[in-house]
């Protein structure tokens, strides 16, 4: 573990050397336009993140950040090419310039912000790490579950949380490894752990690939942070304010209450922040370095936070995930964007 | 006369004697016998209910897989973006120009008698390639460019197979020649191209040429992901088809050689007028050995994030609206590469005897 950790410290390093001297004199934002699209990494295949659907379009609430961005440039969420990256590639990819943004489900930490010569634009959606359980072993709270046998995936950070948590507690468990998330769910589907852990988000989808769904639950314990968001390359602080700013707006719709169904009514609102919001007063855009209207194409086009949120990971969708911490600050949640002003 | 017309002991002619002779020979062959058809009779039927009788092949949508088998609507619905992957759906004629093409070339080439088949196979290495370079990524001729980042599925399987064949082929001549070569630099750096490519693993020449590669290249310079990885592909497989036709030329008695040089063949005359056609048609299992295990190779190609045909299907069954369609997704993976595979390997037998000229023993 010790020298596995040196390892990823050396290696950071060595990348971040390699990175900085690469001196991205040209801006994002020009190169962007020039090439008349926006290239955005994504997963290679995360249910309600990053997903190609049935005619081989991507959906999911990372592939909708990109999107928005994209409308904000060009006023068009088409004007997007993803690339699907591994977990090992990502950060490589976007350091060399293959790609202008990444959102590929990825966990805000200091390490990959101080060292790794990038950036993390924001947060659009907070996740943390649970437990789906067997209701046979009839246990309610993690703190119960000493001594159990756990199906976690393999090279994830969900293996060191686990066991950082285990060792907090003064628990022992017992960890079957598995190499995808597919195999995680056959291995607990024919009963060789108890438990199973991955990111909260992921596990109501889990639940429903098991034969017999109701014979599992999610304990309500969460036992650790994954803010996960977008992220830029370091040292181009207008793209990285254009990505931030986007979600922000994004965020802000939403307390406003503009949706893509009513947002050319709200052209004509008389709130300030509504104005200010949809480029119809103030020079919001030229700040950004893009049109006054970009607030307007990206609610047009891609809709508020609640509405990418709705169509890709909510309630009415199959990973069925109420909005718990994902919700508004004015609604219980801590979702709070700085103001457009 | 009356002997001729009798008819021989009932016992050694017909099923039974035949059953006898091969399946009750002995008591353990009997009981073989036995065990084995138990097998055959309790796993085929339940799996032929699966595939075929109880499986669900009508409906659009994952509710209509009601039956206990398979769920095959998966496959179908998803049949488009296995193949082309995200290759747009009106300039989708393009791909399908290139599989026609492919199957004119190359199908023929089963059939013994099919007139001009060899100008077929040989349009199949020349024509078909320089007008797939040119009809697949766009971009000339007035055809809409479409970026490689948007290839996937089958045909990104094929493509990475099929350039990795063709290439990988005269590469490896050349340097099983220059590994044979009297030259000493020559020799030595073809040693060396072997030696390093054969002993690094083709995960390892991926990452490189996906990962670490990139971090290396001057700014702006920048060449596709899916250029690097046919590259890495191509030479990594060069490497082992190098040695495997040196195995050949080392077949080639050391007369033949002299032979040839007492003719007075110049050294490029001398081998590919004597010694390379005797010597690859020696090699024909390594080679196709070598081309199947290419073709199954292209699938590692999924770690860096290129969608080939298992990286599509594995992108897909995870999504939470079909219930444990893995199964599914995987057999058609297996299927289309069990057809490709297969068809390589009896083309190679075909060439076998057609090229037998006496001399095995």
């Amino acid at each position: 573990m010790f020298k596995a950790r040196s390892f990823a410290a050396g290696a950071a390093l060595v990348i971040s050397t390699l990175a900085s001297s690469h001196a991205f004199a040209a801006s994002t934002l020009d190169a962007v336009k020039e090439k008349g699209h926006l290239q955005c990494g994504v997963t290679n295949g995360l249910p309600g993140f990053s997903q190609p659907d049935q005619d081989g379009n991507w959906t999911g609430i990372d592939v909708d950040t990109c999107r928005a961005v994209a409308a904000a440039v060009f006023g068009d969420a088409k004007a997007v090419e993803f690339t699907p990256l591994t977990a090992k590639e990502r950060f490589t990819a976007l350091q060399s310039g293959e790609i202008d943004m990444l959102s590929r489900n990825t966990t805000w930490t200091l390490t990959r912000d101080a060292s790794l010569g990038l950036n993390f634009a924001g947060v659009n959606y907070y996740d943390g790490q649970g437990f789906l359980i067997n209701k046979g072993i009839g246990v309610d709270d993690a703190t119960q579950l000493s001594g159990a046998t756990i199906c976690i995936q393999s090279g994830t950070t969900t293996e060191l949380n686990l066991s950082d948590y285990f060792r907090a507690k003064g628990m022992d468990f017992k960890p079957i490894v598995f190499d995808t998330s597919e195999q995680t769910v056959q291995g607990f589907s024919a009963g060789r752990c108890d438990v199973l852990t991955s990111d909260r988000s992921q596990l109501a989808a889990l639940r429903s690939k098991l034969a017999d769904p109701d014979s599992a639950k999610i304990l309500p314990n969460t036992i650790s942070k994954e803010p996960l968001g977008p992220v830029v390359r370091q040292g181009d602080d207008q793209w990285f304010n254009i990505v931030k700013w986007v979600l922000s707006v994004q965020i802000n719709a939403e307390e406003l209450g503009v949706t893509s169904a009513n947002v050319d009514d709200m052209l004509k609102s008389d709130n300030p922040s509504i104005q200010r919001l949809l480029g119809t007063d103030g020079d919001m855009g030229s700040k950004l370095g893009l049109q006054e209207d970009f607030g307007y194409e990206v609610i047009k086009n891609v809709g508020n936070y609640g509405e990418m949120y709705a169509r890709n990971v909510g309630p009415d969708t199959p990973l069925g995930l109420d909005r718990g911490i994902n919700a508004l600050w004015t609604d219980g949640g801590i979702l709070y964007a700085p103001p457009v002003r | 006369m009356a002997e001729s017309t009798m008819k021989p002991p009932r016992k050694t002619l017909g099923p039974i004697a035949w059953m006898r002779q091969h399946l009750f020979s002995t008591w353990y062959n009997s009981l073989l016998t036995l065990l084995v058809g138990y097998l055959i009779v309790t796993s085929v039927g339940p799996l032929l209910n699966w595939v075929f009788l109880d499986a669900n092949f009508k409906g659009s949508e994952p509710g209509d897989c009601t039956g206990a088998g398979a769920c095959w609507l998966f496959v179908s619905q998803r049949l488009n973006f296995f193949i082309y992957g995200f290759y747009p759906d009106e300039l989708q004629w393009r791909v399908d120009v290139m599989f026609l093409l492919l199957a004119v070339a190359f199908v023929p080439q089963f059939i013994e008698r099919f007139p001009g088949r060899k100008w077929l196979g040989l349009f199949g290495i020349t024509g078909l390639p320089i007008i797939g370079y040119f009809l697949v990524p766009g971009g000339l001729l007035g055809l809409e460019p479409v970026e490689t980042t948007k290839w996937g599925g089958l045909m990104l399987t094929l493509i990475l197979a099929y350039i990795g064949i063709l290439a990988s082929l005269p590469i490896g001549i050349l340097l099983a020649l220059g590994r044979r070569s009297d030259m000493p630099i020559i020799r030595g750096l073809c040693v060396v191209f072997i030696e390093v490519w054969r002993a690094v693993p083709l995960i390892t020449v991926l990452f490189m040429a996906s990962v670490m590669l990139p971090l290396f290249l001057p700014e702006g310079m920048n060449f596709e992901k899916l250029l690097r990885a046919l590259i890495g592909i191509t030479l990594w497989q060069s490497a082992y088809m190098a040695e495997v036709i040196r195995g050949g030329l080392q077949a080639i008695p050391r007369g033949q050689y002299e032979a040839a040089s007492a003719l007075g063949l110049g050294y490029w005359k001398k081998m590919g007028l004597i010694i390379l056609p005797q010597a690859l048609k020696l090699v024909i299992p390594g080679i196709v050995n070598t081309f199947i295990s290419l073709f199954k190779d292209t699938t590692l190609v999924l770690i860096i994030g290129l969608f080939d045909v298992l990286g599509t299907v594995q992108s897909t069954v995870t999504d939470p609206a079909w219930q444990n369609v893995a199964v599914e997704g995987y057999v058609f993976v297996a299927f289309c590469f069990w057809i490709f595979c297969f068809g390589i390997s009896r083309y190679s037998q075909n060439l076998e005897r057609k090229l037998d000229t006496g001399h095995k023993t």
